[in-house]
């Protein structure tokens, strides 16, 4: 699918939505460059790791335990525990990436949230103008938060004060309730969100998430359509 | 903190990591034809995933609980978007609703 094609695909409200979530991301990237800034690190960490890296949880975690002591060694391990979910939304989204050359820039561009709009989408073609606005809004605003926030120092340091740490678990809950609407889904994702939950205060971050994928066990996949109405 | 030569290790490392497990869904997808039912338990793995990513970071900080605030925050947001509220209400409400009750002092 040719670039421009994207946009155009769009609709007014899917772009509203996507632009609303650009404009979190952006706010929350203030607040880490101001974060990482604020404890001492120099400016150049959080935007290296901001453009190279691209993954919000991590970057946190990465900047927190340097800007603490740690070494930047921890620092990388807990960082690539927290990412390793990124397999398995890769292989879920693959097609919607697509091949050759989208494929390097796709994968780099892949967040919790714009998977979530793709897999919100009905066909291949909104899955996929879904996910690359997505993409590229939420890399160019978390990008430009970054470097504002670091500039700005002490500014914005604390976005809790904005309710933004409630904002984006009701994100990705928004996105992905249509697809919870299916039975055997809901199933699988509840068994998911006990098993997480319960180990979360015995596992360090990253990986209670992947073992919500036990729910897996629960899951059972429907037939073909064709079948069904026959 | 100071030793920039291994902070740079580890960022790069990071970098190349992260984008490794991102690329490796869809390079593996590309060798393989995946069967009908494979990608739907593909598809369902990716729901799981996110639906627990909200379910910790919005009930849980670190290795504790989240307090009340957030946890309420995204309640509202999820009853919201259950009735098929607009999205931006949604995320405004969610917000909303945290800063207020922070406001009024709820952790």
């Amino acid at each position: 699918m040719p670039m421009r094609s994207i946009w155009r695909t769009l609709d007014p409200g899917l772009a509203r939505d996507i632009g609303l979530v650009c404009l979190a991301d952006g706010v929350v990237g203030l607040s880490y460059g101001a974060i990482s800034v604020g404890g001492g690190l120099p400016l150049w960490v959080p935007i290296l790791l901001s453009v190279v890296v691209f993954a919000g949880a991590s970057q946190f975690l990465f900047v927190g335990i340097v800007a603490a002591g740690g070494s930047p060694i921890a620092a990388m391990v807990a960082g690539l525990l927290v990412n390793s979910r990124h397999v398995a939304f890769g292989l879920a989204v693959s097609d919607v990436i697509g091949g050759g050359w989208r494929r390097w820039l796709g994968s780099h561009v892949m967040t919790d949230e714009n998977v979530a709009f793709a897999m919100g989408q009905d066909d291949l073609k909104h899955q996929r103008a879904a996910y690359w606005a997505g993409g590229l809004g939420i890399f160019v605003c978390w990008n430009i938060g970054v470097v504002a926030g670091g500039l700005a120092g002490s500014v914005i340091t604390d976005t809790d004060v904005f309710g933004l740490d409630a904002a984006f678990p009701a994100v990705l809950l928004a996105l992905v309730l249509p697809a919870l609407r299916d039975r055997s889904t809901r199933t699988a994702a509840l068994v998911g969100v006990v098993v997480a939950l319960a180990v979360t205060p015995f596992l360090p971050a990253g990986l209670p998430v992947l073992f919500a994928l036990v729910g897996l066990l629960f899951y059972r996949a429907e037939k073909p359509a064709v079948e069904v109405t026959r | 903190m100071n030793n920039t030569p291994l902070l740079l290790i580890g960022i790069g490392i990071l970098a190349v990591g992260t984008f490794s497990l991102r690329f490796a869904g869809p390079a593996l997808r590309s060798r393989f034809e995946v069967p009908e039912r494979a990608q739907q338990l593909l598809a369902a793995a990716a729901i799981i995933l996110l639906t627990a990513l909200v379910a910790t970071s919005a009930l849980t900080d670190g290795h504790g609980p989240a307090g009340v605030a957030r946890p309420a925050g995204v309640l509202v947001g999820g009853v919201l978007a259950w009735r098929r509220a607009p999205f931006v209400l949604v995320v405004v409400a969610a917000a909303a609703t945290a800063a207020g009750l922070r406001l009024l002092g709820v952790p």
